[in-house]
């Protein structure tokens, strides 16, 4: 069993503690102050039995939570696109929720669209009590300034399906309709991840097997796309260990149907820590033994100063896969407050198929 | 290269001999890179501070969304605005009162406070959760902290009993505004859930339409280029400006002395140098070389003088544009790398044409000429006629610019010709003077009294020329400070005849207050006034609707009125018209306009011009109730009130707390106007500190003029030494020489002086500004001025007289002996 599980998720809010809004010791333990201390807040116990839609809903007791689709989509002329949508909440002080503009959670959201040519990206913030941004559960929909993701009418809670997705910025947008009939995936121990061998822990639940349609539109050209996206729930109080300083996260969709949540942890001891769940089609999970993982990167690229590694060989001798990820495009940065590259790319090998990957802490 | 430095070596030298002479070059070097730096740095310092305060009002700089009746409006909008796409970010301005002094509060909200207003105030990342929970925090200038004799940390209480969060000094803020987070300021202002204004970021992502979100309850605010403050603000910037460029060409006259004298005495040790096989070339770029250095190292020292000036300066000019326009400047002086930049390179680029004329001589210097040391100081007598004919030539430049120019360029060539016309002509002036006196005079020592003070003359004149600059720019300069403080003060005195101005949210909110005021005993007069706007010939005109009430007819600033202007203004066809739109349109006292009024044409006949100063904008005043009866929509909620003295923050206070009023529409004028009034006597302390340094600076190339000329004078003197005039006698006649040619000088800066002064406030000031200021002459400031420059002559010619009353007859009789 994993002793330490880390998703992707947690870099996003490095975003916000680097605003100040939480931790302001950034860079000095583990990455963007994700292992401060939860004094005050609630702690992440096993043995949480999950209600929906209840837990679509935000968690306030504890420090932070984030609802995060990422999609690889294409054109009609087979063009390969991809997308992320994420909305953050961090509170900045523990206890009841606050009215006005007294209440003390902070909110914050990246979108991206990726194309081979180009890389868009925005964000923003807001603040909670007043209804610049929020999420509610009778009907489900999450929402910031403009961007939203809105449960449609007949919405099933346990598959969090059919929803609606939309976002725009300067340079781009997208309105997507994303539908499922899996069940939600609990990740780790029904849904209790250790993090560490500390008392780190978060609930963490994805939805990978959304199919979605809809319109990207880039400098004002609309396209029509189609494809698959995965959706991350996860909330804590306390999400990294001190010694971690990054890593490196796959969500790949396999062309058979299964779908592979894969991390490396790097530490300050220079020990990789990897951890995986292989989804069967019918959304049950099992999870990879670290020992059984190969993971090298193949290919770096540098942007603004930062060594990328964006091209992987990656090999679990138990399921005879071995196969080697390229992005779509390598330069699929984000220049958002705090810096990290997230984007859509294509795998071959034993096992073909397309996915998102995420580098922080580099 | 070896040569070069050798060859450097050899000219260095020069000033090793004459350590005078190179202090005076420096000198003046100095003194013109440090008044004109520290100016500029002045200027550069408000204009920040100008940046800084645009931001944080968030008025001119950022486009705005307003409430349509200028009230505030439910954040409910704030957020459907948001939910639309529109980057916007809420603020709530109020007035609160701390130990019976007013601040602007300002509220906040930091995470979607657009990033191009975001430079102030600046939170620190760190600071922001601090910022925004509670306890929360007040962000303050340094000054304010220090107004209020408070520590950071500290939590004053605002009247009406409500604390405000601990307060933290901010280096960016402008003073007396307190910057609290939205929430807070909602609470203290008792304005829960409204905001102020909206601030609208760059960000431009697509929007909804601002009629579908919010109706018509708000209103959209372009961002101007150019905010009212620095409107106002630029006439007092060109002065000082103008002032700076003055300093400057004095200084670059003292500097043309001291390099003309250097040159001209180093005339053989650069032939022997040629003679000696240093090619012409080599020698020009040495001289260049030696020049730059020397210019380096003068600005290097000016700049660190003008960081100083401006420093000293800083408390005053931030005064007096505080109390003049209300503009925020901070204490504290930040200087931007161009500064220093420009600064050398003024030095420099001065340097180089102060010593134009002996470089361009030095540079075409025959090889074989005989040398001619000290030709520079015998008379010339062609010389000064070609000097005059080039004055008079500049003279007819400034003639013709004055008649045909129509630029602010112009105004200032116009300036600049009449300067160094007049300091070109200075010479031939005197010497028609000296002349006159040498026919009139009889006895033997007169008439060399005088013949000698011609011949004299050429030696002197370059330090003459910097005196009568200086003269007439202090004439200049001393007048127009006068007549526009005392014009700006009648200003203010009719423009703010009330105490407090007030501006409702809707009539039935006035007819409350009026009410409401009326019962009040410190109230003595409630007076409804209206204002709006119209197009004329495409132009933006505000109407004025003036109340029939003595406070206005006894303090309205008319430059012209029919007897009974006032009279016939009540009846509703008579207008007053602004200065700057009677200049616009043509218009003049009986000339009628038709006003396109909103319940139709509305014929005015112009009964009278008034001074509107620093408004870009043309305006007209009528009746209030005449001018309510032509634009029936108008809101009537405009109210000005005269309140017993020391009455008011008491009155505002109230008024604030009964009615939610905000800094935006309660105007405490009487308190504005106090401040400004004693500030003003202040405010050109600037000027006269720098009319100081101008004339020090005078002095200083009088001084060294003259001591360079002492020595050289001794085979003049000898003689009369000789034939048995004391050494006191020729020490007195020598004085009184100095002195009268002083006197001279200082009698012709006077009309010059003038002059400059009408060039300034009626060309340059209606040229900049629209505006012209009625011309005073002050006699008891000139006399003034004539009895310091007769002073600093006397301090300049007393240490050569003193010298040469004690001179060793030995030196005297060398002259005979050829031994010098």
């Amino acid at each position: 069993m994993n002793a330490s599980v880390i998703t992707r998720r947690h870099f996003g809010l490095g975003a916000l503690t680097s605003l100040g809004l939480g931790v302001t010791r950034a860079g000095a333990q583990g990455f963007a102050g994700l292992s401060d201390s939860a004094q005050g807040f609630a702690h992440v116990m096993p043995g949480k039995v999950f209600s929906f839609p209840a837990d679509h809903g935000p968690h306030p007791d504890f420090r932070i939570e984030w609802w995060y689709v990422t999609a690889n989509l294409s054109g009609p002329d087979g063009i390969a696109y991809g997308m992320q949508w994420t909305l953050f909440r961090q509170a900045m002080a523990p206890g009841g929720e606050r009215e006005g503009w007294a209440n003390q959670q902070v909110w914050m959201a990246h979108a991206a669209v990726t194309g081979a040519e180009f890389h868009r990206t925005s964000q923003t913030f807001a603040r909670g009590g007043i209804g610049q941004a929020g999420v509610e559960t009778q009907p489900f929909r999450a929402w910031i300034d403009s961007w939203q993701m809105r449960g449609l009418d007949g919405m099933n809670a346990q598959t969090v399906a059919p929803l609606e997705l939309t976002a725009s910025a300067r340079d781009f947008s997208y309105a997507l309709h994303l539908d499922a009939s899996t069940p939600l995936v609990l990740q780790g121990d029904g849904g209790y991840i250790r993090k560490s061998n500390g008392e780190q822990a978060t609930y963490y639940y994805s939805q990978p097997f959304f199919t979605v349609r809809g319109r990207i539109g880039v400098d004002d050209k609309p396209v029509d796309v189609t494809g698959q996206a995965w959706l991350d729930r996860e909330w804590s109080s306390q999400l990294l260990a001190p010694d971690q300083t990054g890593w490196d996260w796959f969500a790949l969709h396999f062309k058979s149907g299964e779908k592979l949540m894969l991390y490396r942890l790097r530490q300050r001891d220079g020990s990789p820590y990897l951890s995986g769940n292989w989804i069967s089609p019918d959304g049950r999970g099992r999870q990879i033994a670290p020992s059984d993982i190969e993971l090298t990167p193949r290919g770096s690229v540098e942007i603004e100063r930062h060594t990328l590694p964006v091209r992987w060989h990656l090999a679990i001798p138990s399921l005879a896969l071995a196969i080697d990820c390229v992005p779509l495009n390598p330069r699929a940065w984000m220049g958002t407050s705090i810096p990290y590259w997230e984007g859509p790319i294509s795998f071959h090998g034993s096992h073909e198929g397309v996915g998102y990957l995420e580098l922080t802490g580099y | 290269m070896r040569r070069a430095l050798w060859t450097l070596a050899v000219l260095l030298s020069h000033w090793r001999r004459h350590p005078m002479q190179l202090a005076t070059l420096v000198i003046g070097l100095v003194s013109a890179t440090a008044l004109w730096s520290g100016v500029q740095a002045l200027n550069q310092q408000a204009r920040i501070s100008y940046d800084r305060a645009a931001a944080v009002f968030g008025g001119a700089r950022t486009a705005t969304l307003v409430g349509r009746s200028g009230a505030t409006f439910p954040q409910e909008l704030f957020v459907k605005l948001r939910r639309a796409g529109w980057p916007v970010s809420p603020v709530l301005e109020g007035r609160v009162q701390i130990e019976g002094r007013l601040y602007r509060l300002l509220g906040i909200e930091p995470v979607t406070l657009p990033v191009e207003v975001g430079n102030a105030p600046t939170i620190g990342r760190n600071d922001l959760q601090a910022f925004m929970t509670p306890p929360g925090r007040t962000l303050v200038a340094a000054e304010t902290l220090a107004d209020l004799g408070l520590a950071e940390g500290a939590t004053p209480d605002i009247s009406g009993g409500a604390a405000l969060p601990p307060l933290v000094a901010q280096p960016q803020l402008v003073p007396d505004v307190l910057v609290v987070d939205i929430g807070v300021a909602q609470r203290l202002l008792h304005e829960e859930d409204q905001v102020s204004r909206l601030l609208i970021g760059k960000t431009n992502g697509p929007r909804a339409a601002l009629e579908s979100v919010a109706g018509d309850a708000l209103r959209l605010l372009e961002p101007d280029a150019e905010t009212d403050l620095e409107r106002l603000t630029d006439s007092f910037h060109l002065n000082l400006t103008a002032f700076g460029l003055l300093s400057f060409l004095v200084g670059l006259f003292i500097v043309n002395s001291a390099i003309g004298l250097a040159f001209e005495q180093r005339l053989p040790m650069l032939r022997t140098l040629r003679a000696c096989g240093i090619s012409a070339r080599l020698l020009n770029a040495v001289l260049v070389g030696e020049l730059v250095s020397l210019a380096l190292l003068a600005g290097l020292i000016g700049l660190v003088c003008g960081y100083f000036i401006a420093g000293a300066l800083l408390p005053d000019v931030a005064a007096s544009l505080r109390g003049l326009y209300g503009a925020e400047v901070p204490g504290e002086l930040t200087l931007r790398g161009e500064w220093w930049i420009a600064g050398l390179l003024i030095s420099v680029v001065g340097a180089l044409a102060a010593a134009g004329t002996s470089l361009a001589k030095a540079i075409r210097l025959p090889l074989l000429a005989t040398a001619q040391p000290k030709a520079w100081q015998q008379a010339q007598r062609r010389w000064l006629i070609l000097q005059s004919l080039g004055a008079l030539a500049i003279f007819a430049v400034a003639g013709w610019l004055l008649w045909f120019g129509t630029s602010l360029v112009a105004g200032f060539g116009v300036l600049a010709a009449l300067l160094l016309g007049a300091a070109l002509v200075l010479p031939a002036l005197l010497e028609l003077v000296l002349s006159l006196g040498q026919h009139a005079s009889r006895r033997p020592l007169t008439e060399w009294f005088w013949a000698d003070s011609r011949q004299q003359l050429s030696g002197l004149s370059l330090a003459l020329m910097a005196l009568l600059l200086a003269l007439s720019v202090n004439v200049g300069v001393a007048t127009m400070v006068e007549t526009f403080s005392r014009t700006f003060l009648a200003w203010l005195d009719g423009r703010l005849a009330a105490d407090v101005y007030v501006a409702a949210a809707n009539d039935a909110q006035t007819a409350e207050i009026k009410t409401w005021l009326q019962a009040r005993p410190d109230v003595d007069a409630v007076m409804q006034g209206g204002r709006a706007e119209v197009q004329i010939d495409g132009l933006p005109v505000e109407v004025l609707g003036l109340p029939d009430h003595a406070t206005y007819r006894d303090h309205w600033p008319l430059l012209q009125a029919d007897a009974d202007g006032w009279a016939k203004l009540s009846e509703g066809q008579t207008c007053f018209i602004s200065e700057q739109f009677s200049r616009r349109m043509n218009l003049g006292l009986g000339d009628r306009i038709e006003l396109p009024a909103s319940g139709g044409a509305w014929p005015l006949a112009v009964t009278g011009i008034y001074a509107d100063y620093g408004n870009p904008k043309g305006q007209i005043a009528v009746n209030a109730n005449a001018l309510f009866g032509h634009f029936r929509e108008l809101p009537r909620t405009r109210l000005a009130l005269r309140v017993a003295p020391g009455r008011i923050p008491a009155l505002i206070t109230a008024l604030s707390e009964k009615f939610g009023l905000d800094g935006r529409n309660l105007l405490d004028q009487a308190t504005v106007k106090a401040e400004s009034t004693r500030i003003f006597n202040r405010t050109f302390a600037v000027t006269a500190a720098l009319n100081a340094f101008t004339l020090g600076v005078a002095g200083i190339a009088l001084l060294t003029s003259l001591l360079t000329l002492a020595n050289s004078r001794l085979p003049q003197l000898a003689p009369l030494w000789a034939i048995g005039v004391t050494r006191q006698r020729i020490a007195a006649i020598e004085l009184t020489k100095t002195l009268s040619v002083a006197l001279i000088t200082a009698l012709f800066a006077l009309p010059l002086g003038l002059a400059v002064a009408w060039c300034l406030i009626a060309i340059v000031n209606v040229k900049a500004f629209g505006w012209r200021l009625p011309f005073h002459v002050f006699p008891f400031e000139l006399l003034k001025l004539v009895a310091v420059a007769m002073g600093a002559s006397l301090l300049a010619s007393l240490l050569p007289v003193a010298r040469l009353a004690r001179m060793q007859p030995a030196s005297l009789v060398k002259v005979f002996a050829n031994e010098r």
